[in-house]
């Protein structure tokens, strides 16, 4: 049953919903000093937002088995996850490491932790990487002039399904006079 | 005028002051020069004192009784620019007494001025504002606004993507399931802090005047109500306290800015100060820190190395009502 499982689990780690990180202690970390403009090397992101337990991914994932690349229908485990990620094209293993299971890796093999998952993100978006990495895409909160925090990519969109989902808007203001229009 | 005629009524015996006043000098009145506004502040602070001396010697006279001495600091208080350092400490300590009784905890009224070299500029990305309205409402939180009647810093128009930017057609009052809307798009607005601000220039009184840091504020205890910047403004930006504010003391906060969120009265214009008791202090306004989709974007413009340099010089940039010549600090921008 170990060996199934490993088999067919190959997803390292699905993302809930932005509250799921809430559960977690911050473990707030430093990007690298290359992801920024040298007047904001303070810096900070929080962690990745991970579904309660699913990582380490080696919990689960035994790195010494066999693991299985074809894209399939998950039936074991990550059931959850819809991938709405240009599907056509993309299987887990293209982002998560096969070998190297608590690992994403990029396009050249290199490995990347999940704190560091920008730098996979902007293999692809790099205008959005360069944005970001400036203060322009993406929220930012603290001090203008000092002191602040990024969120990673994936603390606003799934990895899986990164179109950013629509709100409730809050209410309107009311009518001048209560009038209709 | 009403906020000075009520306290001159409910301050009786105040015509020894009153005396006192009318016989003030006008080299003490000039004290300090004012640039802001068309009509010569020099004559204008002088009639305009000598018209509230008469209001209040017609209310001791009709009155008997003492005056009590908030009351009468309030009363003959000068313009917060022309305030000595002991008078400023003076009337601050008065407010801080004054609202931390009324809301039962400590409230703190600053008065931290502009920073050297800082102009501050923000900037708003179209492109990814969806329409929710969380600016408005931590706005409303943070800047201690009237919750009812509601008063609103941040106007968030819906607008059709086929028509393009239209105000005649904006809508402020959509209201939906969730937003976007599909073939809607949503313009944001609020103050823009014009650095040719019309609103300062048909103030008549000198009320209101853009500080060094490029924020337009407006003095509550010298506005007398008569909104003519609103009428003057073109965004729609000023709101004016048609009756007494109602702010819940447990929503009340306490961190407050003499020229900012520190709580209005009734018959006052009230607008966005870039939340001048965050922005001095180094911190985000609240409006940028809450965004969910991080449209909002806020520094310093004297900062080549700040977000909103990297906007201006890297995206495509525009200003609301640009034929105006308001020069407005605040910009637009598609991220995309």
């Amino acid at each position: 049953m170990r060996t199934l499982s490993a088999l067919v689990l190959t997803l390292a780690g699905s993302l809930a919903a932005a509250c799921g990180s809430h559960t977690q202690a911050p473990r707030w970390s430093s990007i690298d000093s290359g992801a920024a403009p040298a007047s904001t090397q303070d810096i900070e992101v929080p962690p990745p937002p991970f579904s309660e337990g699913v990582f380490p991914c080696t919990d689960c994932h035994d790195p010494e088995l066999p693991f299985n690349p074809k894209p399939r229908k998950l039936q074991m485990a990550h059931q959850d996850i819809v991938l709405q990620h240009d599907a056509e094209h993309r299987w887990c293993l293209d982002c998560h490491s096969a070998t190297e299971r608590d690992k994403l890796h990029l396009a050249s093999g290199e490995l990347v932790d999940f704190t560091e998952s920008y730098k996979l993100c902007g293999q692809c978006h790099g205008d959005k990487y360069r944005d970001w990495r400036a203060g322009v895409h993406g929220r930012r909160s603290g001090m203008w002039d000092g002191h602040k925090s990024y969120l990673l990519c994936v603390n606003c969109h799934n990895a899986h399904s990164p179109a950013f989902k629509p709100l409730q808007p809050k209410p309107p203001p009311p009518r001048p006079h209560g009038g209709d229009q | 005028m009403s906020q000075h005629e009520s306290n001159a009524h409910s301050s009786p015996g105040c015509g020894a002051h009153a005396c006192n006043c009318a016989g003030e000098s006008e080299a003490e009145l000039l004290e300090v020069p004012l640039t802001d506004g068309p009509i010569d502040p020099e004559i204008e602070a002088a009639t305009r004192r000598e018209f509230l001396c008469i209001v209040a010697g017609c209310a001791a006279a009709l009155t008997v009784g003492g005056c009590s001495e908030i009351t009468h600091t309030n009363f003959f208080q000068k313009r917060f620019r022309e305030l000595g350092p002991e008078e400023r400490a003076s009337v601050i300590a008065g407010l801080e007494k004054e609202y931390s009784e009324r809301f039962g905890k400590a409230v703190t009224v600053s008065t931290q001025p502009a920073r050297e070299d800082v102009q501050f500029g923000y900037a708003l990305d179209i492109s990814r504002c969806i329409g929710c309205r969380r600016c408005v409402y931590a706005c409303v939180k943070e800047n201690n606004q009237s919750r009812d009647p509601q008063v609103h810093w941040i106007r968030v128009l819906e607008m059709d993507k086929e028509a393009g930017i239209d105000f005649e057609h904006a809508n402020a009052y959509y209201d939906a399931e969730t937003v976007p809307r599909p073939g809607h798009f949503y313009l944001p607005t609020a103050c823009q802090q014009c650095d040719n601000p019309s609103c300062v220039k048909s103030c008549p009184v000198g009320a209101t005047w853009k500080e060094p840091d490029g924020i337009v504020v407006i003095d509550y205890d010298w506005c007398i109500g008569c909104r003519c910047c609103m009428s003057a403004c073109p965004y729609g930006a000023r709101h004016f306290n048609w009756t007494d504010p109602s702010l819940p003391s447990e929503e009340m906060n306490p961190e407050t800015h003499y020229l900012g969120n520190r709580p209005r009265m009734k018959g006052v214009v009230e607008k966005c100060t870039f939340c001048v008791q965050r922005t001095r202090q180094g911190r985000y306004p609240a409006c940028v820190e809450v965004c969910p989709v991080g449209a909002r974007k806020f520094g310093n413009l004297s900062d080549p190395n700040s977000e909103i340099r990297y906007i201006l010089e890297h995206k495509r940039v525009f200003v609301l009502k640009n034929e105006l010549n308001t020069r407005p600090r605040f910009f637009y921008f598609y991220g995309l």
